[in-house]
């Protein structure tokens, strides 16, 4: 049987029957990925803009109904851009700066997050997940209008794999019945509690919480508040031992209280008793209504390997984070991210198959950064001892009234993409004086160009970034192209950026736009060795 | 990085045992646990020094780990 496991906020691609079901013989396809939430029609999109056939299988037809996440960060911004999403998604969310925490009855501190100016996207959005991936999907339609070879089949659920050498076989069931398919590559993009894990017998690690919150989005009719994320410690008007509040589109504010690890969920998700505490909060005579509601409790955990020979993970399927931090969705996006050009070239024949044993390295390590800033949000959120919560609350004393203590209350802290320091793709950092946010290794920042941002500049493929610096305009080593972008340091972010106390400066930058190689002048066997090094040739 | 102090480095030792002893007086043990949660937050944030701070939390916790 073939029953929804939740309803649609989004009806995007409703089921079709395709000709592989009634081809005589098992079609393969280049590449199949499980799962059509965020993650998985991401790596459609990164692979169909590259002209690589993708199939995406999933059990809905469309898009659920409930934000989960809702704050995408800057990188998250940056990669869509790249996709030629990320517009709607900026012009749709909403922006923030200021903050405001709360200790029991009174506001302790307030905080502007003051972005880094000389960057296209804003440090942070929030956006209903549902648009976020509806965006995405528009975008992959437009793609398909020219050309890029996207089949999305809804209602395809996964319900065997059978993983080969060099293919997979998958057993999908529809509303018409059972079909088969195969894949020489599958992406498991699948979710947290990932269908295609369970059915490979594969581990999943880490450590629960106790500890659930309740959310609520609600719409605002007669009370305004304004675009800023509050947080209470330890609320005086008792509706949760801590609560934030968070403005959405669409006049939507989230509300999260945490609520304990005994609960009684069903009653606890009864609209009167989801009322009370709102309205502890919000004081009687708001009104408002519910959009969503749902109670979480997390995990932190993550696969020992992300690459099962032929089957790839990527996304909450590979790793888990509690939500504090916005790690989930936005740790997602820079899987796609690394792995969708690592695929590309080994599909290509271009690069072997290590290529795609780097994902694993990179992300992996991504993974652990995040488990560990997201494990210490929680920590502090949720104090697991006496001790603990004694020192959770002193911090909060003291930041009432002097500044140090301000910069350990940890309330979440801002998504930020990993450095790949000391892994196995990274070339040469030979740039004498280079500025350290930009060493090899790094997620490129953006900077203000001639014409717009260096960001839109980059990406697709290789890229030699010169900075008052020669180099030849095309190259091609082995198949792998590499084009030049030519600039010159006169404006300041990028000097500060790129050069630092470097006259010139020539970057090898990969297609997810971090930072392969650096040195101060062009040497094209040095660039051979980088390239070779970076699609893991050497 | 500089190294854990550990030789004699109060000027009044004597003073300032008094007046720590003295800024607990009348407080519930809770309210002593809270006051040194707080002192040694100020504490840290003035010493800085991560390394110094580590080896601090280790001496406190296994004093017998270094024997000068
Ligand atoms: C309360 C909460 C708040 C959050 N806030 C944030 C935030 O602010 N920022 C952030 O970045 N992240 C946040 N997250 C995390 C974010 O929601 C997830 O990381 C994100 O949804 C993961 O996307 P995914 O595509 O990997 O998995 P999912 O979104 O779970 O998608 C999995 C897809 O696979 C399909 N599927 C499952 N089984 C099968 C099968 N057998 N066959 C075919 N298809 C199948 C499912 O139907 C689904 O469409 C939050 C999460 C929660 C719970």
């Amino acid at each position: 049987m073939l029953q929804d496991r939740y309803s649609l906020a989004f009806k995007l691609y409703p089921y079709a029957r395709r000709a592989d079901q009634d081809a005589t013989e098992v079609v393969r396809h280049p590449v199949v990925v499980i799962g059509g939430g965020p993650i998985g029609l991401a790596t459609a999109l990164d692979l169909g803009r590259q002209g690589k056939p993708v199939v995406v299988l999933d059990d809905h037809e469309g898009v659920g109904q409930g934000s989960r996440a809702i704050c995408f960060a800057k990188r998250t911004l940056e990669i869509a851009q790249r996709y030629g999403c990320g517009q709607p998604m900026v012009d749709k969310g909403v922006v923030w700066n200021l903050g405001k925490v709360f200790f029991d009855d009174r506001k302790i501190y307030d905080f502007n997050l003051l972005p880094e100016d000389g960057h296209r996207n804003p440090a942070f959005i929030n956006l209903q997940q549902p648009y976020f991936e509806k965006f995405i999907h528009d975008q992959i339609v437009a793609e398909v209008a020219q050309g890029a070879p996207i089949d999305i089949r809804g209602k395809n659920r996964v319900e065997a794999i059978t993983s080969q050498d060099d293919h997979v076989v998958l057993d999908i069931l529809t509303p018409e019945g059972p079909y088969q398919i195969e894949a020489d590559w599958v992406v498991a993009c699948d979710g947290a509690s990932s269908p295609t894990r369970a059915m490979l017998g594969l581990d999943f690690e880490g450590r629960v919480f106790e500890d659930s919150f309740l959310i609520a989005d609600i719409k605002m009719k007669n009370n305004e508040f304004p675009t800023e994320r509050w947080f209470w410690f330890e609320p005086y008007f008792k509706a949760g031992a801590s609560t934030l509040l968070h403005k959405q589109p669409d006049d939507v504010w989230r509300v999260d209280f945490q609520i304990g690890w005994d609960v009684d969920r069903k009653e606890e998700l009864k609209e009167e008793n989801i009322r009370k505490r709102l309205d502890a909060l919000l004081g009687n005579d708001a009104e408002y209504e519910m959009v969503w509601s749902s109670i979480y409790t997390f995990q932190c955990r993550r696969m020992k390997e992300f690459r099962h020979g032929r089957v790839i993970f990527a996304g909450d399927a590979a790793h888990q984070v509690s939500p504090f931090g916005a790690r989930g969705a936005n740790s997602g996006m820079q899987d796609v991210d690394n792995l969708g050009w690592k695929l590309g070239l080994v599909l290509d024949g271009n690069a072997p198959e290590a290529l795609i044993d780097s994902y694993h390295e990179e992300r992996a390590f991504g993974a652990d950064e995040n488990i560990l800033n997201s494990t210490r949000s929680t920590d502090f959120i949720t104090p697991k001892s006496k001790t603990s919560h004694m020192f959770r609350n002193a911090v909060l004393e003291l930041a009432e009234h002097v500044e140090f203590p301000r910069s350990i209350v940890n309330s979440g802290r801002l998504s930020l993409p990993c450095t790949y320091d000391g892994l196995s793709l990274n070339g040469a950092d030979k740039l004498e004086g280079g500025p350290n946010r930009t060493r090899v290794g790094s997620p490129c920042p953006d900077a203000p160009v001639a014409d717009g941002f260096l960001l839109d500049k980059l990406g697709g493929g290789f890229t030699l970034l010169t900075i008052d610096a020669d180099a030849p305009n095309e190259l091609d080593v082995d198949g792998v192209a590499v084009s030049r972008l030519a600039l010159n340091g006169t404006d300041k972010h990028l000097a500060e950026r790129y050069l630092g106390a470097a006259k010139s400066a020539v970057y090898l930058i990969r297609p997810d736009q971090h930072v392969a190689a650096r040195w101060s002048t062009y040497d094209q066997t040095a660039l051979e060795a980088a390239l070779k090094t970076a699609c893991a040739k050497g | 990085m500089s190294d854990l102090n550990l030789k004699p480095n109060l000027a009044a030792p004597d003073a300032f045992y008094e007046e720590l002893i003295a800024t607990h007086e009348g407080l519930q043990d809770d309210e002593s646990a809270a006051l040194n949660a707080r002192l040694i937050l100020i504490l840290a944030n003035h010493i800085g020094d991560s390394d110094v701070l580590s080896a601090a939390m280790k001496l406190a916790k296994d004093p017998a780990s270094v024997s000068s």
